[in-house]
């Protein structure tokens, strides 16, 4: 049942130095579909690819508003998603009536590290099979974050996370020189690029599937799909795509987030693939 | 059957009634439990603090006397302080309320320095939690007996505010607490009604003059006051500066001996 002696709870090492529970719940979030985030001087923006659970069903909500500046977009098990979405919510509000201010946001992402580090440390607890980009402007200017299931978080001037994310990075590493002085129109372009890069090739990017979140300095986070992302679509239909070499996306591609050199000694079992098979209730 | 006695009115001969202490003979009687009791006045105080808003900045006075009751128990006294290089505070009425919430302030300033974020304390962030702490706390029938003066540099543009014990709080370019609401706020209001664009100077001499007339006027009131700047340069307090006064006229006065 187990696939080694040392996964069987967070709170137990192994002895090469990992944390195996915290590796699965890293590859919940390479579960999740694709997201992407940039930003320019002005802007910060997030846009991400929409599944559809069934034929029956409507597309998963993939970026959700959190307060007027900032707004997040999610990979990963949906429901711990709606569980950090509700926190980061009233830790906005508070400040807002505590300070008339709105949450700083690396202070909003500092309260979900520190949160999400206690389900890491406590056994009988599982950490956050969610990975989030959080886009926010405050006085500092627009800002990219990445947060962990492992409870670690980054400042990113650009980001991807999901399933096949390595495309999207690959593209974002190239152009990473150009986002900065970008004007919203070419960074939403820039973003649909890397996402799209992400997509198998028969596939191809449409209203339904997208959505894309903008926020930017005097503009109140806003959330774009269905009808309202078409102008956007339409600006890079038709454009020749990059080559798809999609390498699979093997386990400890990523390294493993903590700061630990691949130490000499004891191997463990080696983790077998965690099944990939389509679960519904990731998104 | 003899019938035993439902419920017993005594534990024994002489002992206490039942869910009653045994009351070891003498001794006090009265229960140890009393209504809650709070302070219903304030004790030291400091009277008038004054805002205004200037061209580059605000300045905030407050003199130095701390009295009790009509008694003029304390004549040095700090009552603005700075919060960091954009903030400055004023503070009349009770000075003990001011010193705990000094405390409780610069222990949250130094926790959000450690954060080392590049965020702090602005104008308009404690003002706003100032107005929260005070409105709650006069909620729990349990007031801070203090109005707040709040001046500063909010985004490069000066800030004044005003927060009292009950929690009114609002903006204005000129404030003024206690006794110098109804003297001073008048004249302060006047003077930046003919001038918006004040300079420094100007701004520290018609504070001044407001002073002086307080002094006159306000029997709980000390010639020698604070004046703290914030302009983009940062924060100044001159301390402990003396208005000169002229009592020739008091011979005149009659009819209050």
């Amino acid at each position: 049942m187990f696939r080694n002696q040392y996964d069987n709870d967070v709170t137990v090492w192994s002895p090469q130095g990992r944390i195996h529970q915290l590796e699965y719940a890293m590859e919940a979030v390479k579960q999740g579909s694709a997201c992407v985030g940039l930003k320019s001087k002005t802007h910060a923006i997030l846009v991400a690819l929409k599944r559809a659970p069934s034929e029956l069903s409507a597309h998963q909500k993939k970026i959700l508003p959190i307060d007027d500046h900032v707004g997040i977009s999610i990979a990963g098990l949906t429901a711990d998603a709606r569980l950090l979405s509700n926190f980061m919510r009233s830790e906005c509000l508070n400040s807002r009536y505590a300070y008339d201010t709105p949450l700083p946001i690396s202070r909003l992402v500092a309260a979900i590290g520190s949160k999400s580090q206690i389900p890491t440390q406590r056994y009988g607890r599982r950490p956050f099979g969610v990975g989030l980009l959080v886009a926010g402007v405050d006085t500092k200017g627009p800002h990219i974050y990445q947060t962990c299931p492992s409870a670690n978080y980054y400042d990113c001037k650009a980001m991807a996370i999901g399933a096949r994310s390595q495309s999207a990075k690959t593209y974002l590493e190239k152009h990473l020189d150009e986002f900065l002085d970008c004007n919203l129109d070419e960074l939403v372009k820039h973003g649909l690029r890397a996402l799209r890069d992400t997509l198998p090739s028969e596939v191809d990017l449409t209203t339904k599937n997208c959505s894309l979140g903008i926020v930017g300095i005097g503009m109140k986070f806003t959330i774009y799909d269905d009808d309202d992302i078409a102008r956007y679509v339409a600006m890079i239909e038709g454009e020749e795509r990059s080559r798809q070499t999609q390498a699979p996306e093997g386990a400890g591609e990523e390294g493993h987030s903590m700061d630990t050199e691949e130490a000499e000694g004891p191997q463990d079992p080696v983790a077998a693939d965690p099944q990939v098979e389509d679960r519904p209730m990731d998104q | 059957m003899a019938s035993a006695p439902l419920f017993r009115t005594e534990f024994w001969r002489n002992g206490p009634q039942p869910g009653s202490i045994y009351n070891f003979p003498g001794g006090k009687t009265e229960p140890d439990i009393n209504p809650m009791k709070r302070t219903m006045n304030p004790t030291v105080t400091g009277t008038s603090v004054l805002g205004l808003k200037f061209r580059d900045g605000v300045v905030i006075s407050a003199d130095k006397l701390g009295s009790y009751g009509s008694l003029a128990r304390y004549r040095d006294l700090t009552r603005v302080m700075k919060i960091n290089d954009t903030t400055i505070l004023g503070s009349s009425g009770d000075y003990a309320d001011f010193q705990f919430l000094t405390n409780l302030i610069q222990e949250r300033v130094i926790e959000e320095e450690c954060l080392n974020d590049g965020f702090g304390y602005t104008p308009l962030r404690l003002f706003s939690w100032l107005t929260r702490v005070l409105y709650n706390r006069r909620s729990n029938f349990n007031p801070l007996w203090n109005t707040y003066i709040v001046g500063g540099l909010q985004d490069g543009e000066p800030f004044l505010g005003y927060v009292d014990k009950i929690g009114t709080a609002y903006q204005a370019p000129t404030v003024a607490s206690g006794y110098g609401a109804y003297i001073a706020q008048p004249l302060l209001r006047e003077a930046f009604e003919t001038n918006p664009n004040m300079s420094l100077e100007e701004a520290a001499k018609t504070i001044d003059r407001c002073m002086k007339i307080l002094f006159y006027r306000d029997a709980r009131s000390l010639n020698k006051y604070d004046l703290a700047i914030v302009t983009k340069d940062g924060v100044e307090i001159k301390s402990s500066i003396v208005s000169e006064t002229n009592w020739e006229i008091s011979d005149f006065v009659k009819g209050y001996e």
